[in-house]
């Protein structure tokens, strides 16, 4: 059961909240410039903290001399390592492996690591002092590349590797030392030889992606300050705020209850303000000094902080000559960078999807997180999948070529459906693999000719289809408040960075509750007030906290119904809620505050939902990495693009782009189309342009005048969103996530179309004029030298 | 430290005057000053254009302009566009085609539209494109925002055919 939506048409629902084109309730707040960002924050007494960042990428700290950075007049202090173990003594973070350090400690391990802090009144002051301050350093041999770090006997980033036990999948983890690799995921299914021996033609081949940057618009800053009773409130643009307040607890040995966190709408975040960033340098820095303290990044810091995992994928695929897929091993190696962030969970969420979305007799899978001494790298819209969408639908267009099979038809013989095994042994429900593949298809004209063209300028199309399993284990948990007017306001730690999410859950509260969506508040994360929610990453808002919050309002709905019944004398089941009230079947009609005044005797009181939402999740067997409930969801996401290719220059150029994704359920059809276009487009830069470029570990283009994104002029002249319903049994009103499936075909999509185009296959990324114009040299038997 | 001067202009119509460093951006100064907050530093280098500002009637990336360039002009920000209850035709059209996402680079695009459409009543997608190639949006709402454009050229072509000058038919009618 599905259907294909042209985008903009409402699907209504009981109440016709959800599925209706409601505008951003921050509209107006946003085009006045009246929007709260952590950005705009400033408080009295407040001190600018600049950093120190190291300079070399890999060395041992012989010595910090602070003493001429203290005396310029304005600092107020400098701060290094050795300071914030007086507040911490065991200063190490992070999500899956306590292995960052809040200021370097004895070494330093990408260029870019905060050693020291230095505090001042004026900024400018601050910036000026951070000059001034000498480090001394015995430099190491450093390590850049994932595949070459994981094999190094010599070097090693950490001495000892140690996990956090945060999350339940990681659990196990034991600590390892003398290795690079930081967490290792295995998934072994079916008899692999057997099957390969089958295999009429097998296929090899290595596809690499490289660093690229979020470059979120509002920089990452936090603000933190100690409250009166010597407390901790943290302001900051974070994704997690609820993730930040265990996480400096935890460093702290508070209770929770002693650290406040919270955020505002976020300007951009696309992963790069998950988990836990500036808030644990922050909150050291406002104990030490005992003044409130702000740190906001430049953008050239931001290359330092965070960064997408370039990764190394080495694909094997055994193939009958009539086209069926029959094995599948793949080797995944991740750059991590020198600190684990959450590149680990990356590493096994990611690596169990490596074979597809496809249905294949045998499939074994390696992914291997890496210690590099290069910036650290995290989750970037997507979670790592497209990399690996790029390495496997590559590689199926090649062997669709190398058989003579269409590629469409070669992705339509080998699709998973619904009801067969996913390689994880998970039997795939609801999942609109078939519905995005021929939606496509249909989008492509695919059936039709095709114009290659002549002359320099040479045409070609490609698609793709990528599958992405939603994180888990995760909760959310939601409150919905009826006040005592019967207004409603729901609490949720979900962080609006720009998708939408503030108006999609007023949207699933105004519907269960019989309201308009635009006269529901939504009350922004504050882990004072908003229950706690794991995270806005993945995908997994409008899944996970949709479901809470629909828990939610149906539990005050359920309360409200009960009070009235009680009042009225009716049934609870006779009553019915519609239009901010409840109508009873004798034609009264009671609002929501009629109901609390009856109750309090005045205009008072709270109708207080609870709802807390926790999909099931059984964690992968620890020999074969396999389990039959690995995901509460799957997003698919289809691209296609038309593209023209300038054999004399290499420039590729976009004409016709097509997204395609499965969201289950439109809660609000325009946000959702806008979603996978935003991601389409982002992944269209890391496609042709985006990358990070290292010489030494030092990032040579760590500003936005030589790293460029995507703007007015990199717009396909045709663009085209088509939203495909494919609806989920356990999503609210059938929902499912949508804000990583634009990004999951685009660049094999663009390099299919290229090949389509000129003959000539890439094997990285990004496809840059360079990169393509000496594949068609070599095509052409001229090999170009390195320059 | 070096000596402060003090400038005074018309900020969104208003007389005001502020002691500010020589080397102090106009971003800096209209935030420490006045508050101005849909004024942004993002990319420090002029390319992004989430600092766009209008003085004397020319758009400027205010992280780049000097603070004490303005003393005795006219500076706009889009605070002086509209309010919350009275938005301007540009910004009516970005609520109406949803021409941003996270909003961090909005009152920039806006700034940036405002300005070409009070030189070109009538822009081309061509024209869009080239005139507002210097505000990058991350989120890439592009498709959303050329939409508002135009939407915002349509409803400004209409109050000026009703007889209100391009001047004041740009700003919110109150």
């Amino acid at each position: 059961m599905s259907k294909v939506l042209e985008s903009g048409v409402p699907a209504g629902t009981e109440q016709g909240q959800v599925g209706r084109a409601v505008k951003r309730l921050e509209s107006q707040a946003k085009v006045t410039g009246r929007a709260e960002y952590i950005h705009n924050l400033e408080v009295p007494g407040m001190l600018h903290a600049k950093v120190v960042r190291s300079t070399i990428a890999h060395a041992r700290i012989r010595g910090i001399d602070t003493q001429e950075a203290k005396e310029l007049p304005g600092v107020y202090d400098v701060i290094t390592g050795e300071d914030i173990l007086k507040v911490i003594p065991d200063p190490y973070y992070g999500p899956a492996f306590h292995d960052q350090p809040i200021l370097a400690l004895d070494k330093v391990r990408h260029v870019g690591e905060p050693v020291a802090v230095v505090l001042a009144t004026d900024v400018h002051v601050a910036d000026r002092a951070t000059d001034l301050v000498e480090i001394d350093y015995e430099e190491l041999e450093p390590l850049f590349h994932e595949v070459e770090s994981a094999k190094s006997e010599t070097t090693f980033v950490h001495d000892v590797i140690r996990p956090a036990g945060t999350f339940a999948d990681l659990k196990t983890l034991q600590p390892r030392a003398k290795t690079n690799v930081s967490m290792e995921y295995h998934l072994r299914n079916g008899d692999l030889d057997a099957a390969f021996a089958k295999a009429d033609r097998v296929f090899e081949h290595t596809f690499r992606s490289q660093q690229v940057s979020h470059l979120p618009l509002e920089p990452i800053v936090t603000l933190a300050q100690l409250t009166d009773t010597g407390n901790l409130l943290i302001h900051t643009a974070s994704q997690s705020p609820s993730f930040v307040r265990i996480e400096v607890a935890r460093l702290l040995g508070w209770p929770e209850n002693k650290v406040r966190v919270r955020t505002a709408y976020l300007g951009g975040g696309f992963g790069a303000k998950l988990y836990i960033k500036l808030e644990a340098l922050v909150a050291a820095l406002a104990l030490i000094t005992q003044r409130p303290v702000r740190l906001s990044l430049t953008m050239e810091e931001q290359f330092y902080t965070i960064t997408r995992h370039a990764a190394t994928v080495t694909i094997r695929t055994g193939v009958t000559n009539d086209g069926r897929i029959v094995a599948r091993d793949c080797k995944t190696w991740w750059n991590g960078g020198a600190y684990a962030d959450i590149g680990p969970r990356v590493t096994q969420k990611s690596g169990f999807t490596a074979a597809g979305p496809y249905d294949i007799e045998a499939v074994s899978l390696d992914s291997y997180a890496v210690y590099t001494n290069l910036p650290p790298a995290g989750a970037l819209r997507g979670f790592g999948i497209p990399q690996l969408v790029w390495a496997y639908e590559s590689q199926a267009d090649i062997i669709a070529r190398e058989l003579g099979i269409d590629p469409l038809e070669f992705r339509r013989k080998n699709i998973l459906r619904n009801g067969r095994p996913h390689a994880t042994g998970t039997v795939m429900e609801d999942v609109g693999t078939v519905e995005v593949l021929e939606e496509l298809a249909r989008k492509m004209r695919w059936d039709e000719p095709f114009d290659h063209g002549s002359g320099p300028i040479r045409r070609g199309r490609g698609l793709a289809i990528g599958i992405k399993a939603a994180v888990s284990p995760t909760t959310s948990v939601a409150f919905v408040n009826l006040y005592s007017d019967g207004s409603c306001g729901v609490y949720c730690g979900t962080v609006d960075m720009g998708q939408g999410s503030d108006t999609a859950m007023a949207q699933i509260a105004a519907d269960v509750l019989g309201l308009e969506a635009e006269s529901v508040r939504v009350i922004h994360p504050d882990t004072e007030v908003t229950p706690y929610d794991m995270a806005t990453l993945g995908s997994r808002s409008t899944f996970h906290m949709g479901n809470a919050v629909r828990l939610a309002a149906e539990d005050a709905k359920r309360q409200m119904v009960a009070l009235c019944a009680e009042q009225t004398g009716f049934a609870p089941e006779a009553l019915a809620v519609q239009d901010g009230g409840v109508a009873a079947p004798d034609g009264s009609f009671f609002t929501y505050g009629d109901i609390l005044a009856r109750r309090f005797g005045m205009q008072a009181g709270n109708v207080l939902g609870v709802g807390s939402y926790f999909p099931y999740y059984k964690k992968p067997d620890a020999t074969t990495g396999m389990s039959d409930h690995i995901t509460p969801y799957w997003m698919v996401g289809g691209s296609g693009v038309e593209v023209e290719v300038d054999t004399e220059t290499g420039k590729v150029r976009i004409v016709r782009l097509v997204t395609v994704g499965d969201c289950g359920k439109a809660i609000n059809p325009g946000i959702v189309k806008r979603q996978l276009s935003g991601a389409s487009f982002m992944q269209m830069g890391f496609t042709l342009f985006e990358e990070m470029v290292f010489d030494e570990g030092q990032v040579v283009n760590a500003s936005m005048a030589d790293y460029k994104i995507p703007g007015f002029w990199d717009l396909p002249e045709q663009n085209e969103v088509s939203i495909v319903e494919v609806p989920h049994r356990n999503g609210p009103f059938g929902a499912k996530g949508i804000g990583e499936t634009g990004s999951l075909g685009l660049s094999p999509a663009v390099a299919n179309a290229v090949y389509d185009a000129v003959g000539v296959r890439i094997y990285e990324t990004p496809l840059t004029p360079e990169r393509v114009l000496r594949a068609l040299r070599e095509q052409q038997g001229r090999v170009w030298g390195d320059a | 430290m070096a000596e402060l001067q003090t400038i005074r202009f018309r900020l969104n119509g208003r007389p005001v005057e502020l002691a500010v460093q020589p080397y102090e951006t106009l971003v800096e100064a209209l935030r420490r000053g006045f508050q101005m907050y849909s004024v942004r530093e993002s990319c420090g280098q002029g390319l992004c254009g989430c600092c766009t500002v209008n003085v004397d009637g020319r758009a400027v990336s205010g992280c780049l302009y000097l603070a004490v360039l303005v003393d005795g002009c006219d500076v706009q920000t889009v605070e002086g566009l509209g309010t919350l209850n009275q938005l301007s035709p540009v910004q009516e059209a970005f609520v109406e085609c949803e021409g941003f996402q996270c909003g961090f680079c909005t009152p920039g695009m806006i700034m940036m539209a405002t300005q070409l459409l009070q030189e070109n009543p009538d822009p081309t997608d061509e024209e869009i494109k080239h005139y507002m190639s210097g505000n990058l949006c991350r989120c890439a709402a592009y498709p959303e925002i050329i939409a508002a454009v135009h939407r915002a050229a349509e409803k400004l072509r209409a109050q000026t055919a009703a007889g209100n000058t391009p001047a004041t038919a740009i700003m919110a009618q109150r």
